[in-house]
């Protein structure tokens, strides 16, 4: 279970406050208007921010103040999930060891994780010469060799056409199958969440609402998110 | 933090170790007539090489930014050598042209006309001219590329001429770009100790720097070189913080290469101007090198063994000084950049220190440190190596603080997500990430310090030499053979040194982003 405890974030002059809880195995969409703060949520969570006030809890463990890197969780961000100077299986590496010094059973993880991801044989190539959704493919393989409960996606495939980012949006989907991670996706797109996330957090007017159904959610949206949707 | 202290501490302090001895000496506050010539000197030929390097490269620019030719890459190279090329090579190369039995003088007899004398103010402004046109020309060919593509797109579609555009354009974006370029050839000027110790001397055409000098070796009144040095304190420093205010980002870093199209500017008198402009400019830096190359080889033909022996000693002297140097730079360089890419921004100032003191200033400073203590030519080496690599430090800041910010701003929540820290961020991110101006500071510090007639003439005895200094020995025998062999060593290694640096680090990162 995560928890946002009484959490208040300031940031950039806007105030955004969350007091909520999201149960293990779940996966929720973040949504709400631009410049709401669902990047900004996310980024307390991962420890890129410090929040004003309230605890942010994994299983009864607080985790506020914890540096980003010892935190129960991956992320992945718009976008620079790669290092361009690094291999690719060396990036997937660092999800297992920040220093890449790799036991030959660590290695074999790593493979097997590119596998799992369709990407074999692309172990000693470097990000440039992959196509877009190919990236985003070595960063989901990293998050799986990381094996964190929580996932924190910041629409890391914004960038992708349609067809590509429902192709990830489905990989996610079986990764957690396999994982029982939990997931908290921001997007700005409905469709996507309709698509894997059965739950949603909407962000709007200075808070974070509780998960409620997607669907529901969706077919019936209070006035802040009908303007954004424009329906 | 510590790095950025010892820099603080070995400059304040030789600093203090100066006005301490200023103060105390006898004589102290005192100036003679001729340190005040010295003084007026310095200021002269300083505004003249600084105007004279401004105003010739705004036409050299600007013929560089409109024109796209064959060779013009080689040539921006070529544009950047001075930064590398050891002053005493060039003076060599200067002295084959202009000298005594040079080749202009040889023109002249067979004219029948008079010779000319190299010597005096003249010598030095042509020395700082040589040094610093190419300098001034990628200075404000950089404020030329500054200027969209758009604005000539537009200016072709109202049907500006060449005028026009000098007027909206051009003219606006130099009256930024000039006092910048003027400031920084005026300060690098100030500092200049190997062009007047050559070509100056005497008491008509003698720097501050200089005068600092010989007060060191021929009167050995440390009071007096303490009490100039202080001159110097104030002049150099003065006009290099002005400098820095004025002139942003320098004139060096890469970025030279794309012409923007023109469609003004194509009347043949027009290309023809501009071609005859950068004839002229070519002419004028390669034929002193070329020199070098031709008296060098020969030189080396008629050297004989006894001097072949002390040169050998010399250049592995000076090989073992670049690489201290190099290796200090990097110690020192690498902490404050990191400091200032990620939590205290305001230590770039640190590293940017040493360009408002000059090395015979810091070597005096070392020098009255040493001296109570210990024999200060014992360190005429470390010293060196030591003095180089905080005149090199500057440059080697500023090339790689803003890479290493962007490392930090692209990959720092990346890094931290993944819990790459310390060492393991140097080592995966940091390094490889800022590798190609790694390699360019590491050889620049490694030719500059290869090449440098500085602090070690102040420190060394018949024993010991660098390189420059056992080549500035030979000059001061007459034999212009040797020297002209030594000058052409000194000058491939100072190449050699700075091409190995920046190879590595172009070598890698290319293989890095091209994958």
């Amino acid at each position: 279970m995560l928890t946002l405890d009484k959490l208040k974030i300031g940031y950039d002059g806007f105030d955004l406050s969350a007091d909520l809880k999201v149960p293990q195995g779940a996966r929720v969409a973040v949504i709400g208007p631009s410049g709401a703060g669902k990047s900004t949520l996310l980024a307390a969570m991962a420890g890129f921010l410090t929040p004003t006030s309230g605890r942010i809890l994994w299983q009864d463990q607080d985790m506020t103040d914890m540096p980003p890197g010892k935190r129960p969780l991956s992320m992945l961000f718009q976008e620079a999930n790669l290092f361009p100077h690094l291999t690719i299986a060396q990036n997937v590496a660092l999800g297992i060891r920040p220093n890449l010094r790799l036991s030959p059973e660590q290695k074999d993880q790593v493979h097997a994780a590119l596998t799992t991801v369709g990407l074999q044989g692309f172990a000693e190539r470097r990000p440039a010469a992959l196509s877009g959704g190919q990236q985003s493919r070595v960063a989901l393989a990293r998050v799986l060799v990381r094996d964190r409960p929580l996932v924190l996606l910041d629409e890391p495939f914004a960038a992708l056409g349609p067809a590509m980012k429902a192709e990830m949006l489905d990989l996610v989907a079986t990764l957690l199958d396999n994982t029982g991670a939990t997931l908290l996706m921001v997007s700005h797109d409905p469709a996507d969440a309709l698509r894997i996330a059965p739950q949603t957090i909407l962000v709007a007017e200075g808070q974070a609402h509780a998960p409620q159904g997607t669907q529901t959610l969706l077919a019936n949206p209070p006035p802040a998110l009908r303007a954004y949707l424009g329906t | 933090m510590i790095a950025a202290t010892c820099v603080v501490v070995v400059i304040l302090g030789s600093l203090i170790a100066v006005i301490l001895r200023a103060e105390t000496g006898a004589g102290a506050g005192y100036l003679g007539a001729s340190d005040w010539s010295a003084i007026r000197f310095t200021v002269v030929q300083a505004v003249l090489s600084a105007v004279i390097s401004v105003v010739c490269a705004v036409p050299v620019a600007r013929a560089l930014a409109r024109r796209r030719f064959w060779g013009r890459s080689v040539l921006m190279t070529l544009m950047g050598a001075p930064f590398i090329l050891p002053v005493i090579v060039a003076i060599l190369g200067l002295l084959a042209v202009f000298g005594r039995g040079g080749v202009l003088n040889a023109a002249l007899g067979w004219l029948g006309l008079p010779a000319v004398q190299i010597y005096g103010l003249h010598g030095v402004v042509l020395a700082h001219v040589f040094f610093n046109l190419p300098l001034a020309v990628r200075f404000i060919l950089q404020g030329w590329q500054g200027i969209p593509a758009e604005r000539f797109r537009l200016a072709a579609q109202l049907g500006f001429s060449s005028g026009d555009i000098w007027r909206l354009l051009e003219r606006p974006m130099l009256m930024r770009q000039l006092p910048g370029a003027f400031a920084v050839i005026f300060a690098l000027c100030l500092s200049s100790f190997a062009g007047a110790l050559t070509l100056g001397g005497g008491p008509k055409a003698t720097t501050v720097e200089l005068a600092i000098y010989q007060a060191f070796r021929f009167d050995f009144d440390l009071a007096r070189a303490a009490v100039l040095a202080c001159v110097q304190i104030a002049l150099a420093g003065g006009a290099a913080l002005v400098a820095l205010g004025l002139s942003g980002q320098g004139g060096f870093g890469s970025g030279m290469d794309h012409v923007v199209r023109r469609w003004d500017a194509v009347r043949a008198w027009q290309v023809g101007l501009d071609a005859a402009l950068i004839a002229v400019v070519v002419v004028f830096l390669m034929v002193p090198l070329g020199m070098v190359v031709l008296r060098g080889l020969a030189g080396m033909a008629e050297m004989s063994a006894s001097v072949w022996g002390t040169v050998l000693q010399a250049t592995v002297v000076s090989i073992k000084v670049a690489f201290a140097s190099t290796l200090t730079m990097l110690a020192l360089a690498l902490p404050i950049v990191i400091a200032a890419a990620t939590a205290r921004p305001w230590l770039e100032a640190v590293g940017i220190l040493g360009i408002a003191v000059s090395p015979l200033v810091i070597g005096t400073g070392l020098f009255l440190v040493i001296h109570p203590l210990a024999n200060p030519v014992d360190f005429a080496l470390p010293v060196t190596a030591l003095v180089n690599a905080l005149m090199a430090l500057p440059f080697a800041v500023r090339v790689m603080t803003p890479a290493a910010r962007d490392v930090v701003r692209d990959y720092g929540q990346l890094s931290a997500s993944l819990d790459m820290t310390g060492l393991n961020w140097l080592r995966l991110v940091l390094l490889p990430r800022v590798r190609a101006p790694l390699g360019f500071s590491a050889g620049l510090t490694a030719a500059l310090s290869m090449g440098d007639l500085g602090v070690i003439a102040l420190f060394a005895d018949p024993e010991r030499a660098t390189l420059p200094l056992q080549m500035y020995r030979l000059m001061g025998s007459y034999q212009m053979g040797a020297a002209a062999g030594a000058g052409l060593i000194l000058l491939l290694l100072s190449l050699a040194a700075f091409r190995l640096c920046d190879w590595i680090g172009e070598e890698r990162a290319q293989h890095a982003d091209a994958g």
